[in-house]
């Protein structure tokens, strides 16, 4: 019995360490319901993928070789063919930007629930019990559905599978409707470069939302003046076109691992958090005494930035 | 062309706040236009200034409460709102993805829109799915998360660019009729005018119930249920300086100055 698909993500060539940490998610669903795990692995060099996702817990992968890069009518034409031949009780897809372009449609197509970024999983056997945050991280929610649904998970949440398996690996060849092929992907581009690299700097001074005003900036770059530091932000100054994208922290920004990561005014959202967990130390700056910011932080000042940060930098 | 945009009133959550039950307490919430349908909003109304759209119609499911954020829509340029309630959707907790696309569906059968733009998510319960299974749904074509659209849109085709992960933007050929969820970012959201402000007031705004849209009450039912609501446990072991700033200023300033930082 197919208790749990899940379906694999590569992005120009390589998978996406989510793919990995979707067996996880899934073998333990899979162990919950006593049955087995399916992965599926959708265009691109499929074979060498399959090598590569033949890690423990994985019963079967399908590899579908049709076409290079992801594209939301193939991966929902052939997920849902999969499911139709499978009658897996779970489908389970990362929930990333291309996640979220085809589990919607498959979930509708089969007329199945969907619960999206899910951060925990369980299961009765009939009961899926998942959990999510909602208001940006400031509540956890359990959120439970009968049945059988399509849910995704948030990457980082379950530890990668390891281990070499002894998956059988299989070909699965999908009738393809190119009437439903009304989306076509014509390149990509690496966006961000510029004159500086955040990613090479010792000392980052990050400022968030909480520094209001565009004018008010002039603080943050006073401050890395004084400390020789390199000025990063969240999502929203570059939203706002107050610092160009190659300053962006984050799932969408930059990965940055500095010395010291200074979070002005930053409050963490899981897509900025993503993107700079791996400094070695982080200084939060925040009214906030319950911003998620604190989780990761080193050390924390509870306070207003425009107090602290010109006292900051009569410091130096 | 005519664009319809799904617009959300989202509520938000003052700092500090006490759950009662399944949800945060009513005392503590507020409530703003969803952040991502600003842009969607906005990029509408450009396409209308630009004289591409013909007109901008808004969506939202919602009760009376919420109409003074459909008004900001309205005084930002949509031209007019369609409003869907019912007595009978009082008491759903969570309205989900699928509840959603029934009603939303209903809304795109009578309007037949030609492009319909939605945010990425919603800022309270950020479920990012209603876009994609709405396209899904009606047989229209999609594109989530959105960072760029070309304006060009005569030969039926959207050329967009969507965000993914990583600083990576994929470019993206997208046949109309079609769903685009925007990410925030995409344009610059245009404040409403006093001129606008007045105007939203005299726009009309259809209020629509499931008799009106034809949908059964069982379509409403949904399959999910919150059963829980807590805040998370604080994971933090960070070494909180207190005091006046100048004091913790201070504090922060030894630790940099021993880290080698300016030395």
């Amino acid at each position: 019995m197919t208790a749990v698909l899940a379906v694999a993500e590569h992005r120009r060539g390589e998978l996406r360490d989510v793919s990995y940490e979707l067996i996880v998610a899934g073998r333990q669903l899979a162990d919950a319901l006593g049955g087995e795990l399916h992965l599926a692995i959708i265009s691109g060099t499929v074979d060498k993928f399959a090598e590569k996702l033949t890690r423990e817990g994985v019963d079967t992968i399908h590899t579908v070789d049709e076409g290079e890069e992801f594209n939301h009518n193939v991966y929902s034409q052939t997920v849902t063919q999969l499911y139709d031949e499978l009658a897996p009780q779970y489908v389970l897809v990362p929930n990333s930007v291309n996640g979220l372009d085809y589990a919607p449609a498959i979930a509708n197509r089969l007329g199945l629930p969907i619960v999206t970024d899910a951060i925990g999983l369980d299961t009765d056997g009939k009961t899926l019990t998942a959990t999510r945050e909602m208001y940006g991280g400031k509540v956890e929610t359990t959120i439970e559905t009968a049945g059988n649904a399509v849910v995704t998970i948030r990457s980082g949440e379950w530890p990668a599978a390891e281990g070499t398996g002894d998956a059988t690996i299989e070909a699965f060849e999908p009738a393809i409707d190119e009437n439903q092929q009304g989306s076509t992907v014509a390149g990509f581009e690496e966006v961000g470069n510029g004159d500086v690299d955040i990613s090479d700097a010792d000392v980052l001074v990050s400022v968030g939302r909480g520094i209001e005003e565009e004018e008010n900036l002039d603080l943050i770059h006073d401050l890395a003046d004084a400390l020789g530091a390199t000025v990063s932000s969240s999502r929203p100054i570059v939203d706002n076109g107050w610092l160009p994208k190659n300053r962006q922290v984050g799932q969408s920004g930059k990965v940055v691992t500095p010395d010291i990561y200074i979070a002005i005014g930053i409050s963490g959202a899981v897509q900025h958090v993503a993107g700079m967990k791996g400094s070695e130390t982080i200084v939060a700056i925040n009214t906030d005494p319950n911003a998620p910011i604190m989780d990761i932080a080193d050390y924390a000042i509870v306070d207003d930035l425009f107090d602290v940060v010109p006292a900051l930098i009569e410091e130096f | 062309m005519k664009i319809l945009v799904m617009v959300k009133e989202v509520a938000t959550v003052d700092d500090e706040f006490e759950i009662e039950g399944t949800a945060i307490a009513e005392r503590y919430l507020g409530a703003d236009l969803n952040e991502w349908d600003d842009y969607a909003i906005e990029e509408a109304v450009q396409l209308a200034d630009e004289e591409i759209a013909d007109e901008v119609v808004t969506v939202t499911i919602g009760p009376e409460d919420c109409e003074q954020t459909i008004r900001q829509a309205l005084a930002k340029g949509a031209d007019r709102a369609v409003r869907i309630w019912d007595d009978a959707l009082d008491d759903i907790d969570l309205l989900d993805v699928g509840v959603k696309t029934a009603l939303l569906r209903a809304v795109v059968a009578e309007e037949e829109p030609d492009l319909i733009l939605s945010g990425v998510q919603a800022g309270d319960d950020s479920f990012g799915a209603t876009g994609v299974s709405l396209a899904e749904s009606i047989g229209y074509e999609w594109g989530a998360v959105v960072n760029h659209l070309d304006h060009d849109l005569d030969d039926g085709i959207a050329s967009v660019r969507r965000e993914l992960e990583g600083g990576v933007e994929e470019l993206t050929d997208i046949e109309l009729p079609a769903v685009l969820t925007i990410q925030t970012g995409l344009n610059e959201p245009r404040y409403a005018s006093l001129r606008g402000i007045r105007q939203a007031q005299r726009k009309t705004l259809d209020v629509r119930g499931l008799d009106d849209l034809g949908i059964d009450e069982d379509a409403i039912a949904g399959d999910l249920a919150v059963r829980a609501m807590y805040e998370p446990e604080s994971e933090s072991d960070a070494t909180v300086w207190e005091g006046r700033s100048e004091e913790t200023a201070s504090a922060l300033g030894e630790l940099l100055r021993d880290s080698g930082v300016a030395q």
